[in-house]
């Protein structure tokens, strides 16, 4: 019968499973924290990689800017040099051609007396000689330190230039003399058919010079090629005159171009790039991109160091934030469960007492007919001294009592487990209270050497409680430890007041301890261990008990190791 | 000395009987009755010491009952039995003058003690 209530108490008690864990599991709120970090972290750093982003580019524009400013500048000043330099000697040459006759100008003193004039002045100066070439292409007449008189010229690019325009600058070439140099030419048209030709040459190192005195910053490449990518000045890049270049030959513009690009080993290179007029010269100047952004690369340097550091910052802050989140969030489930279970737990021991109560009440009547019948057959019995087989039927009928006394242990049990329990306030002394408590186990410790070891601190205050209640709940728990433990075994209660307001009996046994399945339902009505030895009512009473008081009690245990009770009970019971 | 006189009422004919007989074994003076009206009217018509009453009868109940001769006999000493002895009952029957409380079933031995005790005014 016993088995069947169990088993029913058990179905009707039991709470379904689900209904007392957390709605999350643990890597429910790991997916959670990271859903978190991810949104946060996503609103907070994307406008700011936009905003970085589009700074870097603001910035890199306006820097640029600033960079090929002075770059433009003063290549074009350096154009206009150059140009002028040109001109001046074109114009010259222009005029004396006008100006004097052919006679004039075929005769070798007057060509030396003319250069020695023009070398005099800064601005037309710089020639090294001078000529007049007929329309054969033969030079008739020289002025300079080399013996080119009757040299033809016929089969050279310049002279069917100059045949063709009128007035020509040529590149730079070596020409008869093996020496770099370059032409300026006019013709003077006689007749029809015929004309003449007064050519200048000039030293190519002169264009260098020009460059140079361009005021181009130092440490920069300056120099000037021809309309097919050939050195017309050194370069330092490069190498000399006259070495074809890399560097793509710019389209003709009228201003200063300015451009970026990899040069043949892979660095980048800010070229500005100007055609002078009247001439096949393009002036190039080369600036490595590193240098001229160099204050560029400062500013990106700790832009991306800004962005960095308030990256980590960002998103230190969003993990500590979403680990304070979603604990907090846990902690509120799990205390909303724990809260849910208790509840559960109260439902629990309120519907199974109602049935205790009923079944208890029930069962009693028929009960006290049985024991009352039993014990009038035992009075009769004993009073007839001549009854037959006295003995046997007086061992039946005490059978019969002691199997009512049985189950009359069971009724009561389950009728206190039941009763409203009517708590009586006193001070107790729990010093005391154990110490009577342990004197009801007092003969049982001995038979079994137990030995028992109460230690209760200095401070421990007297609290307001239910004196009887208190004894049945230690009874309890030390009568567990007595079943746990083998003989010789040691159970020690601790009394200690760990904060003001609480005290705290702590009872630990070596027994045989309780296993973690049993270990959650310790505290269920009918669950019991000691099989058809107990009611299993012992703990949940006590668990009643204690919550009545106001108290808390607690369950350690290790299989093979031992359990340890601890009861904490206020020091004034509130209520 | 004469003996004891004790009335015992409980709803259930087979345990009146039984106890009946055994308190007349045991010296008292013991009659039964199975309700709480039956009970009434024999203590009007006889003088009983001591009344012993369970508490959950149908019609007349043991408190109603100690309630009655509270007013009609203080002199007869109430002992009630309970299936469970809630606290508001025992509260009660305290102050209608109860004696005590015994649980079903009940030993014979401790109701006989009782019975002695009570009559000797002890309590």
């Amino acid at each position: 019968m016993n088995d069947s209530v169990n088993d029913l108490v058990r179905r009707v008690s039991e709470p379904p499973d689900d209904e007392v864990r957390p709605h999350l599991s643990g890597s429910g709120y790991r997916h959670l924290r990271r859903s978190v970090v991810l949104a946060t972290a996503t609103v907070a750093l994307v406008p700011l990689y936009i905003m970085t982003g589009v700074n870097l580019y603001q910035y890199r524009k306006v820097m640029r800017n600033e960079m090929i400013q002075p770059i433009s500048r003063l290549t074009l000043n350096a154009k206009k040099s150059l140009e002028y330099f040109l001109e001046a000697r074109r114009s010259a040459l222009n005029f004396i051609v006008e100006d004097r006759t052919f006679s004039e100008l075929c005769n070798r003193d007057e060509l030396k007396r003319i250069m020695t004039n023009m070398n005099r002045s800064h601005s037309v100066g710089a020639l090294v000689d001078l000529g007049l070439i007929n329309s054969s292409g033969e030079q008739l007449c020289y002025a300079g330190p080399f013996e080119l008189e009757g040299k033809n010229y016929s089969d050279q690019d310049w002279f069917f230039e100059v045949e063709r325009h009128g007035t020509y600058t040529s590149d730079v070439f070596l020409g008869f003399r093996n020496l770099p140099h370059l032409v300026i030419a006019t013709r003077r048209q006689v007749g029809e058919r015929d004309f003449y030709i007064l050519r200048a040459t000039i030293d190519a190192e002169m264009l260098s010079e020009q460059l140079r005195t361009a005021g181009l910053l130092p440490g920069d490449d300056v120099f000037l090629i021809n309309h097919r990518g050939i050195l017309q000045s050194p370069s330092r890049r490069y190498g000399e005159v006259l070495t074809p270049i890399s560097l793509p030959v710019p389209h003709y513009s009228p201003g200063v171009e300015v451009f970026e690009l990899a040069d043949e080993q892979g660095e980048d290179v800010v070229v500005a790039a100007a055609f002078i007029e009247d001439s096949p010269y393009v002036l190039i100047y080369l600036k490595k991109a590193r240098d001229a952004m160099a204050h560029w690369s400062t500013l990106r340097n700790e832009l991306l160091g800004f962005l960095a550091v308030s990256t980590a910052l960002i998103l230190g802050v969003i993990l500590w934030g979403a680990r304070q989140f979603v604990n907090n969030m846990r902690e509120a489930a799990r205390r909303r469960a724990a809260l849910l279970h208790e509840v559960e737990y109260s439902n629990k021991l309120a519907s199974i007492g109602r049935l205790a109560a009923g079944v208890a009440h029930e069962i009693n009547n028929p009960l006290a007919i049985i024991n009352e019948k039993a014990g009038l057959l035992e009075d009769l019995i004993t009073l007839d001294k001549n009854f037959p087989n006295r003995d046997k039927f007086l061992g039946i009928v005490h059978s019969v009592l002691e199997s009512v006394k049985r189950c009359r242990t069971i009724t009561h049990r389950l009728l206190g487990f039941a009763k409203h329990m009517d708590l009586q306030n006193e001070t107790i002394h729990l010093p005391s209270l154990l110490e009577e408590v342990l004197g009801f186990l007092g003969k049982e410790a001995e038979y079994r050497d137990l030995h028992i070891d109460l230690e209760a601190a200095d401070d421990l205050p007297t609290i307001e409680s239910d004196r009887g209640q208190l004894q049945q709940v230690f009874l309890n728990i030390i009568n567990n430890a007595f079943a746990a433990v083998d003989d010789g075994g040691h159970i020690d209660i601790a009394l200690a007041s760990p904060q003001s307001g609480l005290v705290t009996v702590t009872i630990e046994d070596d027994g045989v301890g309780i296993s973690k399945d049993h270990l959650e339902r310790i505290f269920e009505p009918f669950f019991s261990t000691k099989k058809g030895a107990g009611t299993g009512l012992g703990l949940s009473i006590t668990y009643g008990i204690v919550k009545k008081l106001g108290g808390e009690i607690h369950v350690k245990s290790e299989v093979g190791l031992g359990s340890q009770f601890t009861v904490i009970l206020p020091v004034q019971r509130k209520g | 000395m004469e003996p004891t006189r004790v009335l015992f009422v409980d709803d259930e004919h087979d345990l009146v009987s039984a106890v009946v007989e055994r308190l007349e074994i045991r010296g008292f003076a013991a009659e039964g009755v199975t309700s709480g009206s039956e009970a009434l009217e024999r203590i009007e018509s006889g003088s009983f010491d001591v009344v012993v009453a369970d508490v959950k009868m149908p019609g007349l109940d043991g408190l109603q009952l100690a309630r009655i001769l509270g007013q009609r006999h203080p002199k007869i000493r109430i002992i009630l039995l309970s299936g469970h002895g809630s606290s508001e009952d025992v509260e009660e029957g305290r102050r209608l003058g109860v004696v005590d409380y015994l649980q079903k079933p009940i030993d014979i031995e401790t109701l006989v003690e009782l019975l002695s005790r009570t009559t000797k005014g002890g309590l």
